[in-house]
Formats: C-alpha cells, sequence, structure tokens
C-alpha cells in the first residue's frame, strides 16, 4: 500500500508538481468544454478559441496570484514560502 | 522531407528540453566520475539509459494500441499542457527573481561533497553509491524527456523525431562536456526552460481542445478555425503573457522581501 502511495505521490509531483490549482483549473475548463461539445451547442469555429483563451487567461492568471500569494505569506513568516511550495 | 510546424515545434521542444536535462543529468554523473571512478559511474549511466529507451517504447506503442485519436489527444494534451505549465511557472518565477536560478557549479560541489562523505560499499563488483546516484540522477532527469518525446511523437505521430531530437540533444551535451570536463554552467538554462514551458503549454492547449471532439456524437477531433495557425497565436499568447507577469511579479517585489529560495 505505501509502494503504491509513493508511486501515485512521484508521479502527482512529477506531472502536477508544486502548484495544483494550475491542473485544476485546466480540468475545470476542459470539464465545461466537454459538457458543451456533448451538448452540441456551439460550432468547433467558437468553441475552440473560446477554450484556448479560457485555458491561456486561467493559467496565467493563476500563476502570478499564486506566486502573489507566496510572496504575501513569506513577508508574514519572514521565511520564503516557497520553500512549503514543493 | 518537409518539415511542418508541428515537425519544428516538435523537433525545437524535445531538443531544448533534451538539453537542459541532459546538462543537470552530466553534473551528477561528473561528480560521481571523478570522485568516486568512472566504471560504475558509467555502468549507471548506461543501464539508465537503457530503463529509459524500454520505458519509451513500452509506454509509447501501449498508449498508441489502447486509446483512439481523440481521447489520446485530450488526454496526451492535457498531460502537456499541465506538465509545461509547470515548467513555465517556475521560469516565471526565476526570471521575477522569486526562486533562485539552477547553479550546476554549486550542484557540482554538493554532489562531489557528498560523494567523498559517503563509505565504500561494494555490491556485484560495482562501487554502488556511484552506481546508485548516476543511474538515479540519469533515470529521474531522463524521465521528463521520456514524458516529453512520447507525449510529443505520438500527438505529432512522430516518436523518431521526437526521439532522434533527444538524441541530437545528448550527443551535444556529451560531447562538449567531454571537451570542457566539467559542468555546463555558462548555459541559458532558464532562458530554455522558458523556452520549452511555452513550446509545451502551447501544443498541450492546442491538442487538449482538440481532443474535447472525443465527447462530440462522432468522437472526431475538433477542427480550429484556421488550422494549425493557432499554433502561433497560442504561441505568442504564452510568450506576450509570461513577459507580462515577471514584469508584474518584478514590481511587486520590494527591498523588505526575503531572498529566493534555492532553486531546485
Amino acid at each position: 500500500m505505501r509502494f503504491v502511495l509513493a508511486f501515485m505521490r512521484f508521479w502527482y509531483d512529477f506531472v502536477v508538481g508544486d502548484d495544483g490549482w494550475i491542473a485544476a483549473g485546466v480540468a475545470v475548463i476542459l470539464g465545461i468544454g466537454a459538457a458543451l461539445v456533448s451538448a452540441d451547442v456551439l460550432a468547433d469555429a467558437v468553441l475552440t478559441p473560446l477554450m484556448a483563451v479560457a485555458i491561456v487567461a486561467v493559467v496565467m492568471a493563476r500563476v502570478v496570484a499564486g506566486a502573489r500569494s507566496s510572496s504575501r505569506n513569506s513577508d508574514r513568516a519572514g521565511v520564503p514560502v516557497d520553500l512549503r511550495d514543493r | 522531407m518537409s518539415l511542418d510546424a508541428i515537425d519544428l515545434g516538435l523537433m525545437a521542444a524535445v531538443i531544448l528540453a533534451s538539453a537542459v536535462e541532459f546538462v543537470e543529468a552530466l553534473t551528477i554523473v561528473l561528480a560521481m566520475g571523478v570522485s568516486r571512478g568512472w566504471r560504475s559511474t558509467l555502468i549507471g549511466t548506461g543501464l539508465a539509459l537503457v530503463g529509459l529507451a524500454l520505458v519509451t517504447v513500452v509506454a509509447g506503442y501501449a498508449l498508441v494500441e489502447w486509446l483512439p485519436e481523440s481521447l489520446l489527444q485530450l488526454f496526451i494534451g492535457t498531460l502537456l499542457l499541465i506538465f509545461g505549465l509547470q515548467w513555465l511557472r517556475k521560469a516565471i518565477l526565476r526570471s521575477s527573481g522569486l526562486k533562485a536560478l539552477h547553479n550546476e557549479d554549486e550542484e557540482y560541489r554538493a554532489q562531489q561533497a557528498a560523494a567523498q562523505r559517503a563509505g565504500h560499499d561494494e555490491r556485484l563488483g560495482l562501487d554502488w553509491f556511484a552506481f546508485v546516484v548516476s543511474f538515479k540522477g540519469v533515470f529521474l532527469e531522463g524521465l521528463e524527456v521520456v514524458f516529453i518525446v512520447i507525449t510529443f511523437g505520438l500527438n505529432a505521430d512522430s516518436i523518431p523525431t521526437a526521439a532522434a531530437g533527444a538524441g541530437v540533444a545528448a550527443a551535444i551535451v556529451l560531447i562538449v562536456g567531454a571537451i570542457a570536463h566539467r559542468p555546463l554552467s555558462n548555459i541559458p538554462e532558464n532562458t530554455l526552460k522558458f523556452a520549452v514551458g511555452v513550446l509545451l503549454s502551447t501544443f498541450g492547449t492546442f491538442w487538449a481542445v482538440e481532443g474535447l471532439g472525443v465527447f462530440a456524437a462522432g468522437s472526431e477531433s475538433l477542427e480550429w478555425p484556421v488550422g494549425d495557425l493557432w499554433l502561433v497565436i497560442l504561441l505568442v499568447a504564452y510568450v506576450v503573457l509570461s513577459r507580462l507577469a515577471v514584469a508584474t511579479l518584478r514590481r511587486g517585489s520590494g527591498p523588505g522581501r526575503p531572498a529566493a529560495v534555492p532553486a531546485d
């Protein structure tokens, strides 16, 4: 059991890395996209650019927000929060 | 043979990513070889390379056999996107001063010190410390290359091209490393990582969105309105927004900020 957990932990760290919110954001947007495709409410020519803009905007906003929040917390604690960010 | 945008992006991403990872692996191998001797170090390195080749072949062909095209695009595209964003995020943090730059000289000294402290444990006729450290170092650094080779190669339907890109990068790093006989600390590592992060995120976004077609009635991949030109649009968007992110984060760093933490 410990081996399975360690194996899953390794792959989570390897693919997702330090900021799970970025992966979560991508998953939510693709989930919405999947629902829109299933419902067949938008043409490909509209849906694909819409998805692209949503993904790029959300992940870049999260990168900045995550870095700022780490920076603020580290100022308060007097230690670089990025150490806990691994 | 003509190369299209996807082939060029594939080669560029694989060569750059492989070069970065091989430079890091070379640092570990050099430190072990110089401190503990070359025989066990090179055997560990060779076995790691064989293991990586096996992982590439088995995982690559298993995925092709099991997954239909649109599901493969969605699955692999999403993994590539999340993985690429990890590279891009770290490159942005390093460029904005919130994370220390990776220092190969420092890493080399740390590895050498550890090698000199470690006792002598001989197993199977090998210096076990040198063997294990070089095997693990090469295998783990190489795993990122394998991941990129498989994900890019499968989606672009060109694993041999991707593998060739990795081979070219390995050869360049090995030749330069052999000539220099020291860690390659003067390469612009963060710039390379930034470029790789942008390329992986661009192609990951492109393929993941295309792969959403698996949820449509016929399970056919979605069509982009102007085809591969969207790759260029995505690339430019990621570059511009990343530079803006770096500028924004730099502005937010005041004089009282703690120093950047060491690189990982």
